[in-house]
């Protein structure tokens, strides 16, 4: 209890600076980071001559790289009675090729010290490797090996799915959020591939066999289809040459043409409900929207991502500030937007409500802040607030040689520019109230809404 | 962008769920599933340096074997600077000039194993902490931190309690972050508007365990296998004690417990020493110097096997096989994570992988882990698999256990498993989020201030001999407790009866 009186008047003066403080934030930041070379300026790209790009991020921090190759194929791409394929897919990838034996894939990684993984989502399909950065020529020659070279044994995909149809189980459907959220999904998108689950349904799961992953393979799979990305402690130069000499001899291909990924108009509200074993009654809402390749004007992009950031940036952010704790109403809540896909998207909400009140008071709250927002102009200070958020992640996100190579993969694989993230400051730093006001006017309307409800059934 | 950005209160279990569903789902393939409980943060410990090279006698076809033989590895070093306050708390720095920010943590022994007969005392107070400090109310400090760019966490655990700052370093930013920072450190107000609020949200995240089978067999485990003792208490309490607690218990745990003779401070930044002490120093002054936290009563091996089963209509069996395994600083530690990287920790090289996954497609994900802390933490072994596969799976895991215990790791598997856990070292300390665990971690639990350095050696050490002696000493595999929640006898399920 020591030195009260003295931290009383500290706070005061910090208070009284803290709008200058958050205003300069942008500038000082830039000071702070011009001494340093930034990560733009470590960044390289080069393309192989058979359409293959490559990515790299020097960062000398520690002897460490990761590297990660991206293919632009995933879930969204799936047809019907196909669901689940690309992350089947995934999974048989480490089956084991000619000169690489089943099971030696994850040995050889694991003996020279790596971490391994791989990841499917709506947009894209991913395999990475941590390690030593002194062992990224194996990490490159496994890459470029089973681009072309996977065999997927029907004997190995039968045990296989049985593993995808565990995690599937595990997952989704012994999670009732999970489910409700699929359904969600499922309602929200009516003409593009985010209908389906990325898991895929467990009836296609059952129907499928190996010769699906096989084609789903040839079709995708090659260099000007796919993307390195290498951060850590490499120099690029290298990195390209590593390149060239393992992926560079694979045959381009020809890449079939991708979804677009678009969604019909809103000709009304869509609601369900998903009536299900469960304890906790849970709203989805979600308001179809453009992504940033499908907006007419990209403004909207940005427009929409401080909007989000108005409701749900943090514990100062409206959603928390309002809902949870002033008026109580909700027991959780928050609301995002994920612009950066390769379709069209989705602003969404969701929130549990607080003991006492019901899903209809929940709604008719997040309603309100709508309301509010189409019809007043947001604080420039909130606004303030949120940028200071969004400069200073993108300097926390340095720490991490995974997360940034992440940011420039997932870019990359929808067919974006690495540099726009970097961009991204500025863009988001000029949208103006009345822009985040005309946001939310154009697009968060009934027509283009979605409302699920998880309604607990006795367990 | 936002979801980092968060302050502390989406931790609690209760918001996780609901918002972690948005955030795009990714499938995993080797899904590593961390035990979600228990597991004190602090990294679980693996590997440095590239290790002895393979020889091609396995007639590989690979060329770049040969180009990483060529390689020198750089060498890598941490260097940690520590002292005492003057009222008796551990200070661990590390100065990290790469990039503009500073991490600082405070880690007090004051975890859920001092809940007493309240169960959810320390997860409380450390949830409250944001709520009101010095003349700042909720909203007041969640303004400040945000509008800095900083970002502001509490967690409780079952051994501790952490509050974390990452800010920028910059003065302009750093200064006023940490003003606030030591006033929720030291004078939380706990009002009672808030207590009332994070109260609900946790009944309701008691809500939400009892919709998850995985929730409920782990919750089963701990209570089974530590009864009475403190790691037996549930951290997110129970209804009764969350009904009982009133601010006044929490201003009490939190004037025993949040304490400097309590504390660990670990701080990693673009800072310089003296600005460090200076830190440290701050929060040594605003509390009291208060007593460390008596030890915590040892656990003592189970006597028989024992099982417990929770029925659940879900349409997997979860599996929890386990022990009261070892503390932290266990002369054997090192024989157990290099075993432990045979039998079931280092994913698809492990035995239970193998088995139960890649030869016969039973679960997804199938791990071993020891929890070292500050008392006796569990031994388990941890697989999901559909229901009507229960027995066989445990079968397979049990024998696979067994044999282990029994004969130990091949010469192959204990050079493949050493092998791992030196090359993976450099990763263990990449970052600065790494290191600030490592230094909580090391601060925490009186490691020597040379564990990162003398950790090579130790994991080279180690021979089959020492890993069946350990194993033979911890690990009793006809004395295990199993937990499974599932449906234990049920109608086999339309999309169990699928088959090929």
């Amino acid at each position: 209890m020591a030195n009260l009186a003295s931290r009383f008047i500290l706070l005061a003066s910090i208070s009284a600076c803290l709008t200058t403080l958050t205003l300069s934030l942008n500038n000082a930041w830039a000071n702070e980071m011009s001494a340093r070379p930034s990560a733009a300026e470590r960044t390289f790209s080069h393309t192989l001559d058979n359409g293959m790009k490559i990515i790299v991020r020097e960062d000398h921090r520690a002897p460490v790289m990761v590297s990660q190759v991206w293919y632009k194929v995933g879930s969204s791409y799936e047809h019907a009675g196909m669901t689940g394929v690309s992350h089947v897919l995934e999974h048989l990838m480490f089956k084991g090729t000619e000169k690489v034996p089943d099971g030696e894939f994850s040995k050889l990684i694991s003996q020279y010290g790596g971490s391994e993984n791989a990841f499917t989502s709506y947009d894209y399909t991913g395999y990475y490797q941590v390690m030593s950065a002194t062992n990224l020529p194996l990490s490159i020659e496994l890459e470029a090996d089973r681009m072309q070279n996977a065999i997927m044994p029907d004997e190995a995909f039968a045990k296989e799915i049985e593993v995808v149809k565990e995690e599937r189980r595990l997952r989704t459907d012994d999670k009732p959020n999970s489910v409700a959220y699929e359904r969600f999904m499922a309602a929200a998108y009516l003409s593009s591939g985010y209908h389906n689950p990325v898991i895929g349904w467990m009836h296609d799961l059952d129907n499928m066999n190996a010769r699906d992953a096989r084609n789903w393979y040839k079709k995708w799979y090659m260099p000007n289809n796919a993307i390195l990305v290498v951060v850590g402690d490499v120099k690029a130069p290298e990195v390209f040459e590593l390149a060239a000499r393992y992926f560079g001899p694979i045959p381009k291909g020809e890449v079939p043409k991708r979804p677009l990924n678009r969604e019909v108009a809103g000709k009304g509200e869509r609601r369900i409900s998903v009536d299900i074993p469960a304890k906790i009654a849970t709203l989805f809402v979600g308001y179809n929207v453009p992504g940033i390749n499908t907006a007419e004007d990209e403004t909207d992009v940005y427009a929409l991502r401080m909007l989000a950031g108005v409701l749900d940036g943090g514990y100062s952010a409206r959603i928390e500030t309002d809902m949870v704790r002033n008026q109580g109403i909700a027991a959780s809540a928050g609301a995002g937007y994920g612009g950066f896909s390769l379709g069209d998207t989705l602003f969404y909400f969701s929130g549990v409500p607080a003991e006492g009140y019901s899903i209809e008071q929940l709604e008719a709250a997040f309603n309100e802040q709508i309301e509010k927002l189409q019809t007043e102009l947001a604080d420039p200070e909130e606004l303030e607030r949120v940028k200071a958020q969004i400069i200073s992640g993108i300097v926390y996100q340095q720490d991490s040689i995974s997360s940034q190579a992440n940011q420039i993969g997932r870019m990359e694989a929808i067919g974006r520019s690495w540099q726009e993230a970097d961009a991204m400051v500025e863009k988001l730093s000029a949208i103006t109230p009345e822009q985040i006001q005309a946001a939310a006017r154009k697009y968060l309307v009934t027509d283009n809404r979605t409302v699920a409800v998880l309604n607990p059934q006795p367990l | 962008m936002s979801e980092q950005s968060r302050i502390s209160r989406k931790t609690l279990s209760t918001m996780i769920l609901v918002i972690s569903i948005f955030v795009v789902v990714l499938y995993n393939l080797p899904g590593s599933v961390k035990p979600g409980d228990g597991g004190e943060p602090g990294p679980i410990v693996t590997p440095m340096q590239s290790p002895p090279l393979k020889e091609r006698a396995d007639g590989s076809k690979l060329t770049s074997l040969e180009l990483i033989e060529q390689a020198e590895a750089k060498p890598y070093k941490v260097h940690i600077d520590a002292w005492n306050t003057p009222n008796g708390a551990k200070v661990l720095f590390v100065q990290a000039s790469e990039i503009p920010m500073l991490d600082v943590r405070v880690v007090f022994d004051a975890g859920a194993a001092r809940d007493g007969d309240l169960p959810g005392l320390a997860q409380l107070t450390s949830a409250m902490l944001t709520e009101g400090a010095g003349i700042a109310d909720v909203d007041a400090i969640a303004r400040h931190f945000e509008g800095l760019g900083a970002n502001l966490n509490t967690n409780s655990y079952r051994d501790m309690a952490i509050a974390s700052l990452r800010t920028l370093s910059d003065p302009q930013y750093r200064d006023p972050a940490l003003t606030m920072f030591y006033d929720v450190v030291a004078q939380p107000t706990f009002p009672e508007s808030s207590l009332d609020r994070l109260r609900q949200q946790m009944l309701l995240g008691l809500q939400q365990e009892k919709q998850s089978p995985g929730a409920l067999a782990q919750k089963a485990f701990f209570k089974g296998l530590y009864q009475d003792l403190p790691y037996g208490i549930p951290p997110n309490g129970t209804e009764a004690s969350l009904t009982r607690i009133t601010s006044d218990d929490l201003r009490r745990f939190h004037q025993q417990y949040y304490v400097a003779a309590n504390m660990v401070i670990a701080m990693i930044g673009d800072i310089d020493r003296t600005q460090a002490e200076m830190i440290a120093l701050q929060l040594d002054n605003q509390l009291p110097k208060g007593q460390a936290a008596p030890k915590l009563a040892s656990a003592q091996p189970l006597q028989q096997a024992q099982q417990e089963h929770v029925e659940f209509p879900s349409s997997q069996t979860h599996i929890l096989v386990g022990s009261i395994g070892v503390k932290r600083g266990d002369p054997d530690w090192f024989a157990l994570t290099v075993g432990n990287e045979v039998l079931g920790a280092g994913g698809f090289s492990s035995r239970l992988n193998q088995i139960i996954r890649q030869d016969n497609g039973l679960a997804y994900s199938v791990y071993s882990h020891f929890i070292p802390m500050a008392s006796e933490g569990p031994f388990l072994i941890n697989l999901q698999t559909r229901n009507d596969q229960t027995q066989q799976a445990l079968t397979l895991l049990n024998d696979t256990l067994q044999s282990f215990v029994e004969t130990g790791p091949t010469e192959e598997e204990l050079e493949a498993a050493k092998r791992h856990i030196l090359g993976s070292f450099p990763l263990q300390t990449a970052s600065n989020s790494n290191i600030v665990d490592y230094l909580g971690m090391i601060g925490f639990y009186d490691l020597p201030l040379d564990y990162l350095d003398t950790y090579i050696g130790n994991i080279e050490k180690v021979d089959i001999k020492a890993i069946k002696k350990a194993f033979g000493r911890v690990v009793q595999p006809e004395a295990m407790f199993t937990v499974t929640a599932g449906q234990q006898t049920t109608p086999v399920s339309a999309d169990t009866e699928a088959s090929l």
